[in-house]
Order: C-alpha cells, then structure tokens, then sequence
C-alpha cells in the first residue's frame, strides 16, 4: 500500500512537468501583453517596451521558460506582474475562501445528495423517485451563474435574509462567515447535488437487487439497517469515485461562484490574472489546481481500499 | 394597583438617567463603500496611465494646480505663482502648512523631484520639460521653473487633469526610477491609503487624512477645497456589474462609479438608488487608423471615412438613451474652450455617395479592413459593427475581427502589416479631460514613431502642435486648435464618434459628490454608518 502511495506520488512529477510546460507555451502563444495592459490605455510605445523590457518578456521564450521552472523547483513561484507581491503570498491570501466555500459545499452536496439517491433508489419508480431525479436534471441543466442570480434575488435582495456578495475570513466570527458562505455554497452545490444523487441512485439500485440484501431482509432487519448497513457500504465506492471527480467541477465552479458573489478566492484570483496576462499567476494557479487534482484521485484511490477490503494495490 | 405601576417606572427612569450620565460612545465611524470601474492593482499613478490607478492619485496625493468646474487652471498646493515678464521664469510658492501622510512637511524639493519623474513619463510632462532649463530651488517653499523660451504649457501640464497626473510624492519616493513602480504609499492627499488592508482583488481602503489642510475655496472640478466628511473609503472590487448592482440595491455598498447603460432601469426603479452624472465633461468615442498600410496609408481614402460615419448611429448603438449622450462634430469637445467645428464641414453626415467618389479618386483597390472588435467591454463593444456597417455602405470592405479588449491593445501596438497580425483600425473612447486641446490629445500626435499607435506621420500637423504649445497668448489658441482641426480633416489621424456620458449610481444616503472629469471622494457625506 505504502509502496503503491509513493509511487503514484512519484508519478504526480512527470505529470507537474507536462502542466508546466503546456500552461507556459499556452499563455506565451496566446493573444496578449501584459506590458501594455500594465502601461494603461494613454501610454505610448516607448511607455510600453519600457515595462515589457522591465518584466523580462523581451527575453526569448526558452530564457523566460529556463529562468521561471528553476525558480518553481526551488521553490519560488515568481512575482506577480501587477500585483508587485510574491505569487505564493497571493495564492496563500486567497487559499480561506475558496477552501471554506469548497468545504462548504463538498459537506452540503454529500449531506443532500446522498440521502436523497438512497431514497430515489429505495423507492424506484415512485413520485419520490421521479422528483429527485426531475430536480437533478435541473440542477445539471441550469448553468451555475444563473443559479446564483436566481439565490440571490430570492434570498438577499426579495426576502433579504442573507448578503448579497462578499465573504468574512473565519476569525472575524462564525455568524457572519456561515451566513456569506450559505447562498454561494448552495449556488455551487447545485450541479454537485445532481451528480452525486443520481450515481447514488444507481448504485443503491444495484445493491438492493443483491442476494446478501435480499438475505438481510428475510433475517428481519428494519429498512434503516438494511440501508445504512448492507446498502449504502456496498454502493459507496463508485460514490466515492464521482465525488471525486466532482472536484474537477469544483474547481470550475468556484470560478463562477467566486465571481458572482465576489469571494476574493482563487478562482477570483484565476479570472483577474486571465484577463490581466498576469502570467507568473496564472501558470501558478493552474500548477496548484493540477496538483490538488492528481492528490484528490489518488486520496479516493486510497479510501477505496478503506471502504471495500477486496481492493488491493 | 397605581402605587406599584409607579415604582415600576423607577428602574425605567434609572436606566434613562444612566443613559443621559455615561459617557456615550465614540462617534461612529463613517464608512463609505464604492465599486469602482476597476480593481486597484498598481498603485504608481506615474508608472501606468490606467484610469483607476489615476484614480487611487486622487486620493492619496494632491497636485500644485488643478483644473476647476470651469475648466480653469487653479492654484491647489500652491499659494500664488509669479510669471516673469519675458514669460522665462515660473516662481511658485507652496501653500504654508502642508504634511505628508507622516507629518513631515511638504517641500519644494519634493515637488520639484515629482515633477522630474512625472515628467519622464508624460508625454505633455515631456513636451513641457523640452522648453524647461532649470527647476531650481530657492526656499523650503519656493521654486522656480525656468525656461529656455516660452511657452503656453507649464501651468496646462502641471494641472493637468487626467493620466498622467502630475501628483506631488516627497522626495525619497519621487526619486524612484520612474521605470520602477513606487514601494512608499505616503502622499499629501486628503486620504490616507492603507496599504496594510488593501487586499488586490477583495479591497483598497482610504482613511481620512486628519491633518490636510483644504484651500478656503469651495470645490470646483478638481480644484478648491478637498474637505473630507467621510471617515473612511472602502473600493470594493465587485467585476460583475449585476452582482454590484444587486449589493447596491442590498445597500451593502454606497456607490458604483460607472454601472453599464443597459442596467440604468433597475437603478432607476429603485427608490432609495439614483443615478447622477458626475463627469460633464464625459467621454468621446474615437475611430482610429492605422496609417502605416494600404489603404490608410493614403490621406484620401481615411478622409473617405469622415464622410462615410455619422455620430449619432454609433451613439444609439451603444449607450441608446439620449440623455447620456451627445452629437458633436468639435473634436476638442463640446462645452470646453477650444470647442469649435471648423473644418468639419460635410463630414460626420454619411455622404455614402462622396465617400465611394472619394475611394474612387484614391483608387482603392478593395483591400479589406482589418477592423478589431473589442467583445468585453460594454460600452466598446456595439461601435465596431456600426463602422463595418457605414464603411461598407461608403464602399469599403471590412473585415471585422472580435477580440477581448486586452487582446486589441496588445494587437494595436504591432506594427505588423494586417495579413500578418496587424491592423487597420479601431475603435476606443477618451475621458474628454484628457483631449482638451491638440497637445494634450495624443491622437492629434503625428511625429510618426513617436505618435501613438497607428504612427499617423505629418509635418504641418506636428508644427501647429508645436505653435500650439509655444503659444503663450490665451486668445491666439483658438485659431490654432482651428487650423488642427481643419488638418485633421485632410489628414485624417481619427475620426470622433460620439461624446457620451456615465452616470453614478448612489443610495439616497450619500450626498455631496462633486461634478469632476475624475471621480474624487472629498465633499461626499453619508447619513448613517
């Protein structure tokens, strides 16, 4: 097992290395120049070589590329072109709020989805079946900014129950952290909600059919038991899978989220550092989104063999 | 049963007594929370012309003169000036009193050290700097501009109202290579910045300088007293307009420096909202040629364009409601001095028909526009189609590229021909506070690679911009911005399209804001907290 971890962590470098490359001839092949976005729209062409020359991207690509991947494998993510701070303080001033909301809304996804697919299978072809299905439908359907307009109108500004945007760091109390992080949770949690319900109706749909369950029953065992017990243990692996690869959506996600409730969090930080060319941030960025990516998939190939001992690496 | 009803009014009256006895509580801190048209995420206003960052300048650093409602230059730091008689030497003499955000006072050296390095980037700084001979400095707070011949320009350059402002830093800080961004925030401004809070992507904040001293004037424009009624200013960055739209109308902010036109109604129909035009000047949409190629590399076929546009096709395409904007054929700007239409005569009027004998007379040969759409910016966008629109209708072909605004200005700074990433044309607005007249608009720069991009290379035109700045008789300035103005209509450099305006959106309870071509926080008051 502890062999099989560390070779997958091994294997996560040749996979970093192929990212940095993409993500660096990407955004050098890409339209744009930060050094005249930097220069404002009144500066002249002299105004703006003079800033491309000061930020080194007058030097020629292998240069840029040799002199930035030594300072990443030491450690050094580089400074940002606008922001005049270290890359790695920006990426840290911005890790609370996009992990509180991805906590949030992981936590919210899994406490609503999966009860709600085990009660869809449970009860196949009843209304109850078809609700929740209908609503998953819906909740892969509708796009996540729509989603977020349609919460806030209702809740902030119809009802005014909860604020329309912004975010308060953890120490600055519980209350008003929660009462930020409860509309763009649910805004994030609805397509998550619907991926993770209707994979769990399908796997208590198979499970239920199984002989072991069948024998629990005739042994007189209440449903709760059955379902908690013999059910949901069984089908919890292709669960596990999907709420993996959930976070791939996540991480998509909290872009639009971010933006839409103006959360200063990554996915903020990712968008302005897009639009700005903000090139040492964005390769940054996606750097750190790939690496979260590769250790997620190999955490839910661990818990695998925590939930089904047959598993063996 | 009213004995007891009486002795239960005591713990009332006790309380009340208490309340009336202690100390009350501190004066509440007045907070005042904007959305401003950008994030704030450079912090030189002299290393970059961005609008925001001008902005930010505003706040933190005063300027020895200012531009007023009138569109007058006035003393701001400056107590009085002298102009010698031969016109060669500028004494000016700063206002006694004034601090830095740290408590040591301004000097004369600091403001001569801030306008050496504002004037290594300004383009006008530039132009004034080539007549300076000397800024020596004769006391703590006296010093002298000298030149080398007269000119019209020191204090148009030094009021200067839009990017590059000359903002006055202290000395230490002004000595940064203007190359380098600046690492010392401290100002003498009539706020504070606090750079330990200013989160780039979350918020700046401002507080109240409590030691500035305000001219006795009342505020004009950027000019007269900056008096400071707000406790602190919060710049909230919120980049999605309805999201900053529905936190206004939640009364979670204040303000929103310019909300886009197609989402004025919801503000309107809100009744603790308005909108107010701050800016009277307001904005021109500009036309832009690339003139180092065919077919603009001929004078006749970009003055095909001055008869092919009108203005008001691009101005409904756009901002739609005609209370926001405005035909007007001078390209100084309507409602400033050097507002004049000579030389536009016949143009702006899609004379389709003069237009194509035009394209004729030049021999185009139907080499397609290069024209690039910016797609992501509102106010941007809807101009592009309309001039493909007119310009097919005058004859030309078009080829019509959309691209996201930073893409276009890192497209339009290639010299490239267009087959080859390059460009005809595009189009942009101004802040009418920066193209007041020829010298100041860069635009109206035809020094060939030293003019903006599009390169647009003409020696009678830098010549009447050189008359221009040596011209030191108010009155002979308006024959001259004349003869630019009858130039450019032979030798096209751009084409206006269209003067708008922006309007602020404000809850009820702010009041006090000052009409300025920039927006500034001095004078705004706020009921409640």
């Amino acid at each position: 097992m502890y062999v099989y971890i560390a070779r997958r962590l091994v294997a996560t470098i040749p996979v970093m290395a192929v990212v940095a490359v993409f993500v660096f001839l990407l955004l050098r092949l890409a339209a744009g120049d930060p050094a005249a976005i930097i220069a404002g729209d009144n500066a002249t062409s002299q105004q703006v070589a003079d800033i491309r020359s000061k930020l080194g991207l007058d030097q020629p690509i292998t240069q840029q590329f040799a002199i930035w991947i030594g300072s990443v494998l030491q450690g050094d993510l580089g400074e940002s072109f606008f922001f005049k701070k270290k890359v790695s303080e920006l990426i840290l001033g911005r890790l609370e709020p996009t992990l509180a909301l991805a906590a949030v809304t992981v936590v919210l996804a899994v406490a609503l989805a999966v009860p709600l697919g085990v009660i869809a299978g449970y009860r196949h072809g009843t209304w109850i079946d078809r609700l929740v299905m209908g609503l998953s439908v819906l909740g892969f359907s509708v796009p996540v900014f729509v989603v977020g307009y349609l919460l806030i109108y209702v809740f902030a500004i119809y009802l005014n129950w909860l604020p329309v945007q912004g975010y308060q760091p953890l120490h600055e109390g519980f209350g008003g952290f929660i009462q930020r992080l409860i509309l763009p949770a649910f805004t994030l949690a609805a397509v998550y909600v619907a991926l993770i319900a209707r994979i769990t109706r399908t796997s208590v749909l198979e499970v239920l059919n199984a002989d072991y369950v069948r024998t629990a029953r005739a042994k007189g065992l209440g449903d709760g038991v059955v379902l908690g017990r013999h059910v949901l243990r069984n089908a919890a692996v292709p669960i596990v899978t999907v709420i993996g690869i959930g976070i791939a959506l996540l991480i998509g996600g909290v872009v639009v989220t971010e933006s839409v409730y103006s959360i200063p969090g990554l996915g903020r930080l990712t968008v302005d550092a897009v639009l700005a060319r903000d090139y040492p941030t964005i390769q940054a960025v996606v750097l750190l989104f790939s690496l979260v990516y590769v250790l997620i998939n190999l955490l839910v190939d661990v818990l695998y063999t925590v939930l089904d001992p047959r598993i063996r690496y | 049963m009213k004995p007891i009803r009486a002795f239960a009014l005591v713990p009332v009256l006790a309380a009340l007594l208490a309340l009336v006895a202690l100390p009350g509580p501190a004066r509440a801190q007045s907070t005042l929370r904007v959305v401003m048209h950008s994030d704030l995420k450079i912090v030189d206003p002299i290393w970059t012309t961005a609008y925001i960052v001008r902005n930010h300048g505003y706040m933190v650093y005063d300027t020895l003169f200012a531009m007023d409602g009138k569109g007058e230059i006035r003393p701001q730091m400056v107590d009085r000036y002298e102009v010698s008689p031969d016109k060669l030497t500028y004494t000016i003499t700063l206002r006694d009193g004034l601090q830095w955000h740290d408590g040591t006072p301004v000097t004369s050296e600091d403001c001569v050290a801030s306008v050496k390095r504002w004037a290594a980037k300004d383009s006008l700084g530039q132009k004034m700097m080539s007549f300076v001979k000397d800024m020596p400095v004769v006391d703590a707070r006296t010093f002298r501009i000298v030149l080398k011949e007269p000119t019209g320009l020191v204090l148009q350059a030094l009021g200067k109202p839009s990017s590059n402002v000359p903002f006055m830093m202290p000395k230490r800080v002004a000595d940064t290579d203007p190359n380098t961004q600046i690492s010392d925030f401290t100002g003498s401004g009539p706020f504070v910045f606090k750079s330990d809070e200013w989160k780039p992507g979350d918020k700046a904040v401002y507080h109240k300088f409590a030691a500035y001293k305000p001219r006795s004037e009342p505020p004009s424009g950027l000019a007269g007293g900056k008096v400071v009624k707000i406790d602190r200013v919060e710049w909230r960055a919120i980049p999605d307009h309805q999201s900053a739209i529905n936190a206004l109308l939640a009364g979670e902010i204040d303000y929103i420096e310019s909300p886009p036109h197609d989402l004025y109604p919801i503000i309107k129909a809100d009744a603790n909202v308005r909108l107010v035009v701050l800016n009277p000047l307001g904005n021109q949409y500009v036309f832009r040629f690339n003139t180092l190629h065919k077919p603009f590399d001929n004078a006749k076929i970009r003055q095909a364009v001055w008869y092919a546009f009108n203005q008001e096709d691009f101005v409904k395409a756009v901002i739609g409601d005609p209370q926001y904007y405005k035909v007007c054929k001078p390209m100084f700007v309507c409602g400033t001095p050097l507002e004049t239409s000579k030389g536009m005569e016949g143009f702006l009027e899609s004379n389709f028909e003069k237009s194509r004998a035009l394209l004729k007379e030049a021999g185009y040969d139907g080499t397609p526009i290069v024209l690039m759409q910016s797609t992501d910016l509102a106010v941007l966008t809807n101009l592009a189609p309309v001039a493909k629109d007119l310009l097919e209708k005058g004859g030309f072909k078009v080829d019509m590229q959309s691209m996201d605004w930073q893409t276009l200005v890192a497209r339009r700074a290639k010299k490239d021909p267009p087959a080859q990433g390059g460009w005809h044309a595009f189009l942009t607005s101004w802040v009418a506070a920066d193209i007041l007249n020829p010298v100041m608009a860069g635009f109206f720069n035809a020094g060939c690679d030293k003019a903006m991009f599009g390169w647009p290379c003409d020696k009678e035109m830098e010549s009447l911009r050189d008359r221009f700045a040596r011209e030191t008789d108010p009155t002979k300035l308006m024959s001259i911005a004349e003869a630019v103005q009858v130039r450019v209509g032979q030798y096209p450099t751009h084409v206006h399209v269209g003067q708008w305006y922006g309007a602020a959106a404000v809850r009820k309870t702010v009041d006090g804001m000052i009409a300025a071509p920039v927006t500034v926080f001095w004078s705004v008051e706020k009921k409640g907290r």
